[in-house]
């Protein structure tokens, strides 16, 4: 009993200092973390990238991007990561932090484009949207014939346009913390929004009120917050015909016998759509690179290198197979110069 | 008990009416009484027989989705190791992948567009260049001739011929062109497409090709996990279980401090995990995604359940036992060390196991110090970042190819076989060591 119990102890002692000595060395892989919406693509990379090359595959957490940034921005010891994937661009208040602990300002990578798509069930009717109508659908507050605003009165989709069909509004999407969430409210409820006249009259005079009014999402169940599990959504859709769902593209790519994504604005989320700017609701994604730790993190430069090849983001990459939309050739290009030259970016 | 007595019976009824028997009165409620206890005992079999049905469903659809995923499509192909391309010197580098390009080309020979050639290319995997790559490393004599072999194929045929893709659908609607349709039923006729046994499910790391993807890495990080969790919270539980159960005087501090432990137990696992980003990783500085740092974080999270558990093992030993032993001389520890320990140590070891296998299952705290991760490489120690299984599921949960469904069930499967096993050596450590009194 005794030796058994001291054996323990010393096993238990050598395992702690193993890992400390451990840490105290520097790491040999390169660490990343942010948007589940570019994780896909990062860890395709990051594979190829493990596979092809000496250098150890490197270790991608998917955290979203605001919780990515600010691991990223906590401070520029090794321990800290030297990529954060973003679902959207970095803010300004985020650069802040950046610089407040020590992280100079980073390298800014679009990596291409991501569209989101309001999408239902193959079983039921394909639905034509427009960007007002969604706002109608999911926003809180609604303006009234007199401009004032009151509480969104719509249950139906038939009460907003005669021309859609009479079933109930149910729009399954992601929760709050999501970048894909923060793109469709700034990419759909906004400009939805600014068709009302007396809404973008406020925009002038009160700007926190029209962000205030424009970006609030209704509560009284028509908007389903789904997790962020896009996965899940896409059989929830399955299994009620009427609701509609919102995720990114790469999920309406891969379930086309399941789903089919809405027409918004005339144009249906299609590749060829998205990649012309002619689909409205795509946003570029983004990866963010520490500049200090290219030189002490081994392999940071060839996985960009690797990254912005034209095999890996170009038109035919395999990237694209997972679902990401190419930046046009000229983007392109921009990107593989500043990973070459690691231009850090302008700060404003 | 017959008995008459009249003041027992209603006196309201007086004496024209016979006044009721006790046993009249009991035997007239009696079917009601019947009727309630039938009625319990049946809510209690419902309750039964509607948990069973759950776990019916449970397990049904989880295997249901996730058997096929034990067996991989693989394409035979005549692989010429084309001495021109593969430059002995320089074998890590050779282009792999235009070999099985090459291989498959060879199959169709009518097909011409380049467009068309990308298509074929693709029924098989990207992962079968990498065996290739292993293969002539291992033996360099290969180079030059040609071999049939059976790789892997890519997910999307797997899925087809698994029938996760439907054919009938309308061509647009589903990720295999009708060509590729026609491509694979010819090479089904010839015998050059078959599910195999996949090896690579257990042998690999996570990837982001379903069929290169396994649960190994996984595993391992399990492994590592649970051993540093097992090391530390096993000797400190059972160490504080006896100290507060055999030399700890009653009053209010210990009081307190049992208050506490049970309170510990009830905490949501999450808790854990910010303790554990709080204290190893930034004050510790301990890496982020360690397997250490994950068992160190459990074993916080298991230590309430295992004192617990120790403490009413040692509870059970029988004083006359510790009696006995210092009546004939032996000293508090020999006491403790030679007899009350061995005979708890049954429900210590279950109590451990149980914790062990709660330890097995967690994501949240994990969640916290980065180990819910896109790692590629298998752990190779205590030190290397590394995920676990739950984790391992949740990640291909939320992945948008298709494949992965079925490799999330099997992945399910997996963790529930291994939590089986050990809840199954909780209770034979139990059957075989307890003594009863």
């Amino acid at each position: 009993m005794q030796k058994i119990s001291l054996t323990l102890a010393t096993a238990s002692l050598l395992i702690a200092a193993a890992t400390t000595t451990q840490a105290a060395d520097g790491r040999d892989y390169i660490s990343i973390v942010g948007s589940s919406t570019v994780y896909p693509f990062s860890t395709a990379v990051a594979e190829q990238f493990g596979k092809t090359t000496k250098f150890k595959t490197p270790k991608i957490e998917s955290t979203g991007t605001g919780g990515g940034i600010k691991l990223f921005c906590a401070g520029g010891g090794v321990d800290s990561p030297d990529i954060a994937n973003a679902s959207r661009q970095i803010k300004k208040t985020e650069l802040e932090t950046c610089a407040k602990n020590g992280v100079g300002a980073p390298v800014e990578l679009k990596i291409g484009y991501d569209g989101i798509v309001v999408a239902n069930s193959k079983k039921a009717e394909p639905m034509k949207l427009t960007r007002k109508e969604l706002f109608q659908a999911l926003a809180k507050e609604i303006p009234a014939a007199d401009g004032s605003l009151k509480a969104n009165p719509y249950k139906t989709w038939k009460e907003i346009n005669p021309n859609m069909p009479d079933s109930k509004i149910e729009v399954m999407g992601p929760p709050p913390t999501s970048g894909t969430r923060d793109a469709f409210v700034e990419l759909v409820m906004d400009a939805g929004c600014e068709e009302f006249e007396s809404i973008k009259a406020m925009k002038k005079t009160d700007e926190k009120k029209f962000k205030a009014v424009c970006q609030t999402v209704r509560e009284d169940g028509a908007y389903v917050e789904a997790g962020e599990n896009d996965n899940l959504i896409v059989q929830k859709l399955e299994a009620n015909p009427k609701s509609l769902g919102i995720f990114g593209f790469s999920f309406l790519d891969q379930n086309t016998d399941k789903i089919q994504g809405s027409v918004i604005d005339g144009e249906a989320p299609t590749f060829d759509n998205i990649a012309s700017g002619k689909y409205l609701v795509s946003r570029p994604l983004y990866i963010y690179v520490k500049k200090e730790h290219v030189d002490v993190i081994p392999g940071i430069k060839e996985y960009l290198g690797e990254y912005t090849s034209d095999r890996a983001m170009g038109e035919n990459g395999y990237l694209a197979e997972k679902g990401l939309i190419p930046a046009p050739e000229k983007e392109r290009k921009a990107t593989a110069k500043d990973a070459k030259e690691m231009n850090a970016m302008v700060l404003k | 008990m017959n008995n008459q007595d009249p003041k027992a019976a209603s006196p309201a009824n007086g004496d024209d009416a016979r006044p009721m028997s006790t046993i009249e009165r009991v035997s007239l409620t009696l079917p009601r009484r019947y009727g309630k206890e039938r009625r319990f005992r049946l809510f209690g079999f419902s309750a039964i027989v509607v948990s069973l049905l759950f776990l019916v469903l449970l397990l049904g659809s989880i295997c249901s989705k996730g058997y096929t995923a034990f067996q991989q499509t693989r394409i035979r192909l005549d692989v010429f190791f084309d001495p021109a391309q593969l430059d002995v010197k320089n074998l890590a580098s050779a282009n792999y992948a235009g070999l099985v390009r090459d291989a498959v080309f060879a199959l169709f020979p009518e097909v011409e567009s380049r467009q068309d050639k990308r298509l074929v290319a693709k029924l098989a995997s990207g992962g079968a260049a990498y065996d290739l790559q292993r293969m002539v490393m291992d033996r360099p004599d290969l180079i030059g001739s040609t071999q049939s072999l059976w790789l892997l194929a890519d997910d999307e045929v797997d899925m087809f011929l698994k029938g996760h893709i439907p054919r009938e659908v309308p061509e647009s609607e589903r990720r295999v062109s009708d060509k590729q349709i026609v491509w694979i039923d010819h090479l089904v006729a010839s015998d050059r497409l078959e599910k195999r046994f996949n090896t690579v499910f257990f042998t690999a790391g996570d990837s982001r090709e379903p069929e290169l993807a396994g649960i190994r890495g996984a595993a391992m990080g399990s492994f590592y996990t649970l051993v540093v969790t097992l090391l530390l919270s096993f000797p400190i539980g059972v160490a504080a279980a006896v100290y507060l159960e055999e030399f700890a005087p009653k009053n209010n501090w210990t009081d307190l401090i049992e208050v506490n432990i049970n309170n510990l137990a009830a905490i949501p696992s999450i808790v854990f995990g910010l303790l554990g980003l709080a204290v190893f990783l930034n004050f510790m500085n301990l890496p982020r995604s360690a397997s250490t740092v994950g068992g160190l974080v459990l074993t916080l999270m298991t230590l309430p359940t295992i004192i617990i558990a120790s403490r009413a093992s040692l509870k059970s030993v029988p004083p006359s036992i510790r009696e006995a032993a210092l009546g004939v001389g032996a000293s508090k520890m020999q006491t403790i060390a030679h007899h009350v320990l061995p005979l708890a140590m049954p429900g210590m070891m279950t109590g451990a196991i149980i914790g062990m296998a709660r330890a097995l299952g967690e994501t949240a705290p994990l969640l916290m110090i980065g180990m819910v991760a896109f790692i590629v490489d298998v752990p190779q120690g205590f030190s290397d970042p590394a995920t676990v299984l739950p984790v391992q599921i949740y990640l291909w949960a939320d992945s948008p190819e298709r494949a992965f469904v079925e490799r999330t069930s099997a992945a399910i499967m997996v963790l529930l076989l291994v939590l089986l096993m050990m809840n199954a050596v909780a209770v034979f450590l139990r059957n075989k060591f307890e003594r009863r009194w």
